[in-house]
């Protein structure tokens, strides 16, 4: 058994930053690169596009960047494990291979986790008595089932411990939870057992503090933030995992950022609900047992990590369209900045009422005096605002009211408060709202399937 | 004695759905020990009023000296549907630190 493993984080999530993960197989060693693709909203724009072309449906960045990390991986026997499969991790694996054969790499395995996409399941699901209610408001998911653009259970780290088994160099997932991607590596090089739920919970947390990356390095860091040096070029986190389950958190030497108690401790209040059950499908762990210690720069040790036994049930994540949405806005200069965006706001109201627009919802928003903290934020005296933006939002089912709104702001320059700007770009379009609906199923109901490609 | 909580704490928050997570952490034992006695979820709620429009939640962690806060019905109907410019409730823990409290 090796003495340690180290796992580094590459993305936080799909958009983020793009040169991360190959700074992470470059600037150091490592064993295992991680990376984190999926939000909720990611899959039902993935699902769409798979829609228009079976080939497409998870995360395009990754071929590309396979095609620049692949060589150093394979000279240093890096593995590499991904949730980027999205709704279609075959077609991604596929794409990886023909990166590897243009890059004349042999004997290259490449796994691929499916089984976690349940769209097309639905009805059968709940004819076997699965209810898949909404796990926030309860209701049943009959009134949304027909609409469902995407259905995707969470799978744990176990089907990636079971791809790493058979010898894969690399694991394209599909809707597998974040924190899965960081503990399979263990379980596997360590050979835990799935009921040592205090090293389950262990890993689980190395996840959650890897799986959103550079925020557990110092970006978004609401502490100190001016202290954080080297932003340009900061250094994603990097777990170097024990077998009895302690965990240090820290990051290449040469890159930027920086990781202290502080910095990890925010990571770890990122998201969570009760700190005691923080739920996986691997484990439930109590996030109230975790003792943080630095061992050197840059280096924060996790210990004492207890867990609970997992649940019967996987979490579903499934998106349905929920009408659309548009958004505008317009910039009011000193003097009276406030009264007349407010003034902006009653007209377009008023002008869009007397046509006959209905919406679900008309926000007003202003940028630069409260919109942020609401009744939380410091009064201004109108006349110290240089200027100010307001936003205007609006929702509904009825397409025609929310297209119009579009074509009733740039009116407002002309015929509306004076000293405006800011109108660019042409009518704001309708958007289709993309509504998520969180639920939960027995285990049994699904089963997770490994398969291996291979370069010849 | 009046301070502000960002003199002695610092924080994250985040979504889960439609409800925010506000978690604040103290620098110092000292310090935990007056965010634990100050900020209770009745003087949370009424800080963020027109903010959060349902229950507060509050939960703590002695271990990381932090307090987590879970604002239900406060970011319009969650990340995908909301018309929020903060619909992940990215700024409210600074929000948050913002508050004076009475020593």
């Amino acid at each position: 058994m090796k003495e340690k493993i180290r796992i580094a984080s590459g993305q936080g999530f799909w958009g983020d930053l793009i040169e991360a993960p190959y700074w992470q197989v470059t600037s150091g060693e490592i064993d295992y690169l991680v990376m984190d693709y999926l939000a909720e909203v990611t899959m039902s724009i993935l699902q769409k596009q798979k829609n228009k072309d079976p080939k497409l449906g998870y995360a395009r960045d990754i071929p590309p960047l396979m095609k620049r990390i692949l060589p150093v991986c394979q000279e240093k026997g890096i593995k590499v494990i991904t949730n980027g499969g999205g709704v279609n991790p075959i077609a991604c694996a596929e794409a990886i291979l023909e990166v590897a054969k243009e890059l004349g790499i042999s004997g290259l395995k490449i796994a691929v986790i499916e089984g976690d996409n349940i769209k097309d399941r639905i009805n059968e699901l709940i004819a076997e008595g699965s209810e898949l209610s909404n796990m926030e408001t309860g209701e049943s998911i009959i009134s949304v089932k027909d609409k469902l653009l995407s259905a995707n259970v969470y799978f744990g780290a176990f089907p990636i411990v079971e791809a790493l088994g058979k010898g894969a160099d690399i694991i394209i997932t599909g809707r597998t939870t974040d924190t899965g991607l960081t503990l399979a590596p263990m379980i596997h090089e360590f050979g835990w057992s799935a009921n040592d739920f205090d090293k389950m919970a262990s890993g689980t947390v190395a996840g959650h503090i890897l799986e959103c990356g550079a925020q557990a390095t110092g970006g978004n860091f609401l502490g100190d933030w001016e202290s954080i040096e080297n932003f340009e070029k900061i250094g994603f986190p990097i777990a170097e995992a024990f077998p009895n389950g302690d965990v240090v958190i820290t990051k290449h030497e040469s890159l930027g950022g920086a990781v202290t108690i502080e910095t990890v401790s925010e990571q770890l209040l990122y998201e969570i609900g009760d700190p005691a059950e923080y739920i996986t499908p691997d484990c439930v762990a109590d996030f109230t047992t975790i003792q943080l210690s630095y061992d050197g720069k840059d280096r924060v040790k996790m210990s004492g990590v207890k867990g609970k036994p997992f649940t019967p049930f996987y979490k579903v994540s499934c998106s349905y369209e929920s009408g659309f949405s548009s958004f505008a806005t317009l910039t009011y200069s000193w003097p009276q900045a406030l009264s007349k965006a407010k003034a902006a706001d009653r007209i377009l109201r008023k002008r869009l009422e007397a046509l006959g627009c209905t919406f679900e919802e008309f926000r007003t928003e202003f940028v630069g005096y409260n919109a942020c903290h609401g009744a939380a934020a410091k009064a201004i005296d109108e006349d110290d605002i240089n200027e100010l933006m307001v936003r205007f939002a609006v929702r509904g089912d009825d397409y025609k009211s929310i297209d119009r709104f579009g074509k009733e702001i740039a009116p407002l320059i002309l015929t509306g408060p004076p000293a405006v700007t800011g109108f660019a770009g042409g009518r704001p379009k309708p958007g289709s709202v993309v509504a998520y609906w969180p639920a939960l199923l027995k285990k049994e109901m699904v089963t997770p399937v490994v398969s291996i490609m291979e370069t010849k | 004695m009046k301070l502000r909580l960002k003199d002695i704490a610092h924080g994250r928050s985040g979504d889960k759905g439609d409800a925010a997570n506000v978690g604040i952490i103290a620098y110092d034992d000292e310090g935990y020990e007056i965010i634990k006695s100050h900020l209770t979820k009745e003087r949370v709620k009424e800080y963020f009023t027109g903010v959060c429009l349902g229950e507060v939640e509050r939960y703590e962690l002695p271990n990381l000296r932090a307090l987590n806060f879970i604002l239900h019905n406060t970011l319009g109907g969650g990340g995908t549907v909301s018309l929020k410019l903060d619909a992940q409730g990215k700024t409210l823990a600074a929000a948050l630190l913002r508050m004076e409290i009475e020593i």
